[in-house]
C-alpha cells in the first residue's frame, strides 16, 4: 500500500513539474505585449527593453523557468506587475474564498448524490424515476442560469440571503454560510447530476452482481449488503467521477464568483489574466495545479484502500 | 513416412506478469506436437495446463518466446503481417464462445463472407459460396441476411464453423468447440465435426478439457499438464490406459453416466490415489 | 457438396424483438422529437440571422436605451446601450454554434483518434498516450483559459479550440475503454486469424461498437461547451463586438435593476439550446445503447399466489408442490418458466435436478432459498420446509432461514465472492449473521477448523487472502466451508462443480458425500452433468422447458428411462467405448475457388 502511495506521488510531482512547464512557454508568447503594456502606450523601444530585463524576459526560456521554480520553492512567488502585491499572500486569501464555496459544494453534493443514487438503485421503480428526472434537470441547466435565477429569488425578492459579498468564517459562521450557501448550491447541482449518475448506474450493475445474492442467501440484511459490501465495490469510478468535479466545480467558481460578487480566485486570475500580470498568473497556475493533483492523490489513495485489485497498477 | 502437416517444436511461451514490475510468467516450457493430414489431434488438460495457448501460438494469436512452428514443411513462427494474414487460407479456427466468436453487429451473410472477400473473391462469388457453407453446416438458406442474436448456441456455432470452412483450410484448430454447449447439441456438433472431415479431409487441432469428447472425435491426443506435454499416442490407448499418473487421475476422476460403472469408478480411483500417494512418498517428492 | 451432413436441420426460431432501426427508435420518441425540433429551429434562426436580423447587433442609438419590448423597430426592447436585443439575440446564435462545433470536434478528433490508437496498440504505445492525456486532464480548465488570455487575445474561437483539447482526455477514456473490450472479443480474434487486415478490423469491428458512445458525448459535450464560452464571455472575456449569450446576459445583469426583463430574453434562449442538446443526447442514449438497466421494476405482489393441488401435510423435509414462476414478457403480461414444478427431497436424500439450459432448474432452486430477482413472481404453488411454508414469509422470516437452515453453494466461485474483503472477514461476517450472539473470535475459530475440514492446508493464508489470490478450487471450498457452517438442513448446490477442472472436481464432490453423511443434511444438486448425478446423487428430477417430466431412484432411472426426453438426453452422452475407428483420409483435390 505505502509502495502504491508512494508511485502515486511521485506521479503527480512529475506531473505537476510538466504542467507548470508548458504553461511557462505557452505564456512566454505573451511576454512582448506584456512589456510593451507596462511601459505604455508610446514607450520607446529601449524603453520596453529595459522592462523586459528587469522582469528576466530577455533570458533563455528553461533558466526562466529554472529560476522561477527555485523562487517557488523558497514559498517566492513573486510580486504582481502592476500592483507590487506579494503574490503569495494574496493569492492564499483569494484561495481560502473560492475553496470555502468548492469545498462546502462538494459536500453538499456527495451526501445528495449518495443516497439518491443508493435509493433508485435499491429501491427502483418510481423512486428511481424520480431521481433520473432529477439527474436530468441538474444536466439540462447551466450553472449561470440557475446562478442568477437563485439570485433572484432568494436574495432579491425573499431577501432571505445576502446577495453579494463574502464574510470569513472566523468572523462569523452563520454569516459566512449564509453568503456561500448559494454558490454552493449553484455549483452543486451539476455535480449532482453527475454524481447520482454514476452512483445509480455502478449500483444498479453491482447488485446484479453474483455476490450479492449469495451474501443474500447466508441470511445478510439488505442494509449490510447495500452499504458494506455494493456500495465499497461502485465507490471506485465514483471516486473519479468525483475529482473530476472538483476539477470542473473549481472552474465554475470562477464564473459564479461575479454573480455573488465573492472576493475569489476567479475575479482575480481574471484581472491578472487581462492585464498580463504574469507572475501572478504563473502563481496561479501552480496553485490550481497542485489542487488538481492533490485531489486525484487523494482520490488514488482513497480508491486503493478500497479496492485491493486497484493496488497492483 | 511423409512430412506432418503441422509440426510443433519445443515451443515455450511467456506472458507478462500482473501488476507492477512483474516478471513474465511462461505458461508452456516446450511443446512438441504434431498433425498429419486429415487426422485429428485432440489436445487434452484442464485450467491453466496451457492447452488453449497452444492453439492461439499456432493460430498467430500468440508469439513464442522459443522454438519453431511449421506448417507443410514451411517455418511460420515468426510470420507477421501480410505473410501471416496469407496463412488464413489455410489455418483456421472455432472458438469456444459461441456468444462472443460472431460480431453481434453483423449478418451471418456478412460474417461468413468476410474470409472470403479479404482473401480476394469477388462478392458474387462469396455470395454463392455462403449458400454452399451454409448447407454444409446444415443451416437454412435464410439464415444468411439474419444476426446471430436470432440463434440458438448450437446453431451459432454452426455459423462459426461455416466460416472456418470458408477458405477451404487444410487445419482447424477447435478450440473447446463443444464445451459451452447443451449436452443434445455437442453430440450433434461433434458428428458435424466429423463428418466435414470425413469429406473435406481436414485436420484438426482439437483442445478439450473433456476426456469422453477427446475420445469420440480424435485419432492421437496428446495430454498437457502445467505447460509440458506428459503423454502423446492413439486416442484409444490414452484415453483407455493411460501410461503417465496424471492422465490416470484424469480418467479416474471424470464422472461416468452410469451409478454401478461410477461407483466402481469411484474406488478405482480412490486406490490409485492411494498408489500415487506412496510412490511420491517413496520417491521423496511432494504431492 | 452434398446436403444434410447432419441429420436434422436445426430450425430456425426467431427471437421476440424484432430490432428497429435507430432513426425509427428517434422518430418515436417524444424527448427526440421535441427537443430535436427545437434545435432546428434554433439552427435555421442562426443559419438565417444575418438576414433576420433587422439591426447591426452594434450598433447603438440613444433613442432605443431601455427601451420597452414592442417598441416599433425594436421588438424586443433595447439594451443599456441602445442596440437592437432582437438582433443580438439573432447574432449570438451562430457564436454558440460554432463554439459547439469547433470544441466538440476538436475534442472527438484528437479524443477518438488517440482512443483508437491507445487501445489497440502495443503496451509501450498505449502508456505514453495515458501519459498525454493524464497531463492534459492535470490542467485546471476553465483558469486555464483564463490565464492564457494573453496568448488568444480573447477570441472565442482559439478559446474553445484550447478548450475542446482540454475536453478530449474524457472522450480518450470513453473510447479506449470500448477499444480494450472489444479488442479481446473472440470475434476480433477470428477476423485476425481469417486474415482480415487491421485496418479493417479497427475499422468495422471496433469502430463500430465505439460510435454509439461517441455520438452520445458529442451531443452532451456540444452543451457543455456553449454553457462554458456563455460562463467566460459572462466573465468578459474577448470582443465586445462579438455578439453572444453570456456577452448578453452579463449586460443585462448589470441593468437588471432598471429593466429585469431584459435578462430573461438571453437566458431563455441560451437554457433552451442547451436543454434541447442535453435531451437530444439523452434520447440518443436510449435509441443505440437500448434502455438502461432498470434497477427493478415495479413488484407485482398483487397478484395472489394459486395454492397447490395437493394440500395433504408434508412429509418430507423440503417439499416443493406445483410451483410455477412468471417473469413479465416483453409485451408486459407474465410468461412461466416454470409450471407445475412437483418434488421432495428427505432428509439425507441427495436429489439431482437435472435438466439443460432453459429447463428452469436454476429459477426453481433461487424460489426455495427466496433469492429470485424483483421481477421473478411466484405465481402457484407451495415450498415447505418441515412443514413451514417459505413463499409466504416476510423478507425478515426468510433472512432467518437462509444461511441457517437452507444453505446454498453457487456455481462460479470466484464471482461470488466480494472482491474488497478477505476471505476471514467474509466468512466471519456470514456466520455472525446466521448465528446471532457469536463474538468475533468464537466466528473465527469456527471458520479456521472449516476451513480445514473442507480441505484446505493453509487455513492461515487463505483467511487473510483476497479473492483474486486464491485459486478457483480453493474458492469454492471456502463457500463449501461458509455454506455448511450452520449445519443446515438443506443444502442447495448449482451446478458447484460445472466451472472446475475434472480432478478438482471429484474432489469437491467426495467432500459434499462426506459432509453429507456427517451432518445429515438434503442435498438438491442443480446439474446438467449426468455423471455427477451417477456419483453423487440417489434420486433424480428430469425437468424440461420448466417441467418435471420424469423423477424416481437414480438407478432406475438410468437404467431405463420412461420419458422419451429423458431418453434422448441419455443417449446424447458421449459414451465410454466410443474410438475414432477411421483412419485420416488424404485431403481432397484443391478447390476451385483457392
Amino acid at each position: 500500500m505505502l509502495l502504491y502511495v508512494a508511485r502515486r506521488l511521485a506521479f503527480g510531482l512529475i506531473l505537476a513539474l510538466l504542467v507548470t512547464m508548458i504553461t511557462y512557454g505557452l505564456l512566454s508568447f505573451s511576454f512582448d505585449s506584456v512589456a510593451r503594456t507596462l511601459a505604455g502606450t508610446n514607450a520607446s523601444a529601449e524603453t520596453i527593453d529595459g522592462i523586459k530585463s528587469q522582469n528576466g524576459f530577455d533570458l533563455p526560456l528553461p533558466v526562466q523557468y529554472f529560476q522561477w521554480l527555485g523562487g517557488i520553492f523558497q514559498g517566492d512567488f513573486g510580486y504582481s506587475l502592476y500592483s507590487g502585491e506579494e503574490v503569495g499572500n494574496a493569492i492564499g486569501v483569494r484561495l481560502t474564498v473560492t475553496l470555502s464555496v468548492v469545498v462546502l459544494a462538494l459536500l453538499i453534493t456527495v451526501c445528495v448524490s449518495v443516497v439518491l443514487g443508493l435509493l433508485a438503485a435499491a429501491r427502483g421503480g418510481v423512486i428511481d424515476r424520480i431521481v433520473q428526472v432529477v439527474i436530468m434537470t441538474g444536466y439540462v441547466f447551466p450553472a449561470l442560469l440557475i446562478a442568477i435565477a437563485l439570485v433572484y429569488i432568494f436574495a432579491i425578492n425573499l431577501r432571505w440571503l445576502p446577495a453579494t459579498g463574502y464574510t470569513t468564517i472566523t468572523s462569523d459562521p452563520g454569516d459566512w454560510l449564509r453568503s456561500v450557501i448559494l454558490p454552493a448550491i449553484v455549483l452543486s447541482i451539476g455535480g449532482i447530476a453527475n454524481l447520482t449518475s454514476q452512483i445509480r448506474g455502478a449500483m444498479t450493475d453491482e447488485l446484479r452482481k453474483d455476490y450479492v445474492r449469495t451474501l443474500r442467501t447466508r441470511g445478510v440484511p439488505v442494509s449490510s449488503i447495500l452499504i458494506k459490501h455494493a456500495l465499497r465495490n461502485a465507490a471506485g469510478p465514483a471516486l473519479t467521477v468525483l475529482s473530476l468535479e472538483f476539477v470542473a466545480m473549481f472552474g465554475g467558481a470562477l464564473i459564479i464568483e461575479r454573480v455573488f460578487a465573492l472576493p475569489g480566485f476567479g475575479v482575480y486570475s481574471f484581472a491578472a489574466a487581462t492585464s498580463g500580470d504574469i507572475p501572478v498568473v504563473l502563481a496561479l497556475t501552480v496553485f490550481s495545479v497542485m489542487l488538481v493533483i492533490t485531489v486525484n492523490l487523494v482520490t488514488d489513495i482513497l480508491n486503493g484502500w478500497l479496492n485491493p485489485k486497484a493496488r497492483l497498477v | 513416412m511423409s512430412e506432418p502437416l503441422l509440426d510443433v517444436n519445443d515451443i515455450r511461451v511467456a506472458f507478462p506478469g500482473r501488476g507492477f514490475r512483474a516478471k513474465p510468467v511462461e505458461v508452456l516450457h516446450g511443446i512438441s506436437l504434431t498433425v498429419n493430414e486429415g487426422e485429428t489431434l485432440g489436445i487434452v488438460g484442464e485450467s491453466g495446463s496451457g492447452k488453449t495457448t497452444i492453439g492461439r501460438a499456432v493460430l498467430g494469436l500468440v508469439q513464442p518466446t522459443s522454438g519453431r512452428i511449421r506448417f507443410r514443411g514451411r517455418d511460420i513462427t515468426d510470420l507477421r503481417g501480410n505473410d501471416r494474414r496469407a496463412l488464413a487460407r489455410d489455418i483456421q479456427v472455432v472458438f469456444q464462445d459461441p456468444y462472443t466468436s460472431l460480431n453481434p453487429s453483423m449478418t451471418i451473410e456478412e460474417i461468413l463472407s468476410e474470409p472470403l472477400v479479404t482473401l480476394g473473391a469477388t462478392k458474387h462469388d462469396a455470395r454463392a459460396r455462403v449458400r454452399s457453407l451454409l448447407d454444409q453446416v446444415g443451416l437454412p438458406s435464410d439464415a444468411a441476411v439474419r444476426r446471430p442474436r436470432e440463434f440458438s448456441g448450437g446453431q451459432r456455432q454452426r455459423v462459426a464453423i461455416a466460416r472456418a470452412l470458408a477458405p477451404g483450410p487444410r487445419l482447424i484448430v477447435c478450440d473447446e468447440p463443444v464445451s459451452a454447449l447443451d449436452l443434445s447439441t455437442q453430440a450433434r456438433v461433434l458428428d458435424l465435426l466429423i463428418s466435414i472431415q470425413r469429406e473435406t479431409g481436414v485436420a484438426y487441432l482439437f483442445v478439450t478439457h473433456d476426456l469422453s469428447v477427446v475420445r469420440h472425435i480424435s485419432h492421437r491426443v496428446a495430454v498437457v499438464y502445467r505447460g509440458d506435454v506428459v503423454e502423446t499416442g492413439s486416442a484409444a490407448a490414452v484415453t483407455t490406459d493411460p501410461e503417465h499418473p496424471y492422465t490416470q487421475r484424469l480418467l479416474l476422476a471424470a464422472p461416468v453416466a452410469n451409478p454401478e460403472e461410477q461407483e466402481k469408478r469411484r474406488a478405482d480411483r480412490r486406490r490409485l490415489l492411494e498408489i500415487q500417494r506412496q510412490q511420491d512418498e517413496q520417491a521423496g517428492a511432494v504431492v | 457438396m452434398s446436403a444434410n451432413i447432419t441429420a436434422v436441420v436445426d430450425p430456425i426460431t426467431p427471437k421476440d424483438a424484432v430490432r428497429e432501426s435507430v432513426t425509427r427508435k428517434l422518430l418515436r420518441d417524444p424527448q427526440a422529437l421535441i427537443a430535436g425540433s427545437i434545435l432546428l429551429v434554433i439552427v435555421v434562426l442562426g443559419v438565417g440571422s444575418p438576414w433576420f436580423a433587422s439591426h447591426d447587433p452594434n450598433a447603438a442609438s440613444l433613442d432605443a436605451v431601455n427601451a420597452p419590448v414592442g417598441t416599433p423597430g425594436y421588438l424586443l426592447g433595447g439594451d443599456q446601450s441602445g442596440r437592437d436585443i432582437l438582433s443580438r439575440l439573432l447574432l449570438s446564435i451562430p457564436t454558440s454554434l460554432f463554439t459547439a462545433v469547433i470544441g466538440v470536434s476538436v475534442a472527438v478528433i484528437i479524443g477518438v483518434t488517440f482512443g483508437l490508437i491507445g487501445g489497440y496498440s502495443r503496451k509501450t504505445v498505449q502508456t505514453s498516450t495515458e501519459w498525454v492525456f493524464s497531463l492534459i486532464q492535470t490542467f485546471p480548465g476553465l483558469l486555464l483559459l483564463i490565464v492564457l488570455v494573453p496568448l488568444t487575445g480573447g477570441d472565442y474561437r482559439i478559446t474553445m479550440a484550447i478548450f475542446g483539447v482540454l475536453l478530449a482526455p474524457g472522450l480518450y477514456r470513453i473510447v479506449r475503454n470500448q477499444v480494450l473490450s472489444v479488442k479481446n472479443e473472440l470475434y476480433v480474434d477470428a477476423a485476425r486469424v481469417s486474415g482480415v487486415p487491421d485496418s479493417r478490423i479497427l475499422g468495422r469491428h471496433i469502430l463500430f461498437v465505439v460510435r454509439s458512445p461517441i455520438i452520445i458525448a458529442a451531443a452532451f459535450l456540444a452543451g457543455a461547451c456553449i454553457g462554458i464560452q456563455a460562463g467566460l464571455a459572462f466573465l468578459g472575456l474577448g470582443s465586445t463586438l462579438v455578439p453572444s449569450f453570456g456577452a448578453m446576459i452579463s449586460d443585462a445583469f448589470a441593468n437588471f435593476y432598471t429593466d429585469p426583463l431584459q435578462l430573461v430574453w438571453p437566458s431563455a434562449l441560451l437554457g433552451l439550446l442547451t436543454a434541447s442538446l442535453v435531451l437530444l443526447g439523452n434520447s440518443l442514449r436510449d435509441a443505440l445503447e437500448g434502455a438502461r438497466p432498470k434497477s427493478g421494476s415495479a413488484s407485482s405482489r398483487g397478484t395472489t399466489r394459486q395454492a397447490p393441488q395437493n394440500t395433504a401435510p408434508s412429509v418430507a423435509l423440503l417439499d416443493v408442490r406445483d410451483l410455477a414462476i412468471a417473469y413479465p414478457g416483453p409485451d408486459g403480461k407474465p410468461r412461466e418458466v416454470v409450471s407445475y414444478v412437483s418434488f421432495t427431497v428427505g432428509a439425507g436424500e441427495t436429489v439431482g435436478l437435472v435438466g439443460e439450459s432453459g429447463s428452469g432448474k436454476t429459477q426453481t432452486a433461487f424460489s426455495v432459498l427466496g433469492v429470485l430477482p424483483r421481477e421473478a413472481i411466484v405465481t402457484r404453488g407451495s415450498i415447505q420446509l418441515g412443514g413451514l411454508e417459505l413463499l409466504d414469509l416476510s423478507e425478515k422470516d426468510k433472512r432467518a432461514v437462509r444461511g441457517r437452515r437452507i444453505a446454498y453453494i453457487p456455481q462460479e466461485p470466484m464471482s461470488n465472492l466480494d472482491p474488497s474483503f478477505t476471505i476471514g472477514q467474509q466468512l466471519v461476517e456470514g456466520i455472525r449473521c446466521a448465528v446471532p450472539g457469536l463474538s468475533r473470535r468464537e466466528a473465527r475459530a469456527t471458520m479456521m477448523g472449516l476451513l480445514e475440514r473442507v480441505g484446505i492446508t493453509d487455513p492461515d493464508r487463505v483467511f487473510s487472502s483476497y479473492p483474486h489470490q486464491i485459486s478457483g478450487g480453493m474458492a469454492q471450498r471456502v463457500l463449501i466451508a461458509g455454506a455448511v457452517a450452520t449445519r443446515p438442513e438443506v443444502l442447495i448446490a448449482d451446478e458447484p462443480t460445472t466451472a472446475l477442472d475434472v480432478t478438482v472436481q471429484a474432489e469437491i464432490l467426495d467432500l459434499i458425500r462426506e459432509l453429507q453423511a456427517e451432518m445429515g443434511m438434503a442435498v438438491l444438486l442443480v446439474t446438467h452433468n449426468f455423471g455427477v448425478v451417477a456419483d453423487i446423487c440417489s434420486r433424480i428430477v428430469v425437468m424440461q422447458s420448466g417441467r418435471v417430466v420424469e423423477e424416481g431412484d437414480v438407478r432406475d432411472v438410468f437404467a431405463s428411462p420412461t420419458d422419451p426426453y429423458t431418453q434422448d438426453l441419455l443417449s446424447s452422452i458421449l459414451d465410454e467405448g466410443t474410438v475414432r475407428l477411421d483412419p485420416p483420409r488424404t485431403p481432397e483435390p484443391v478447390e476451385a475457388q483457392k
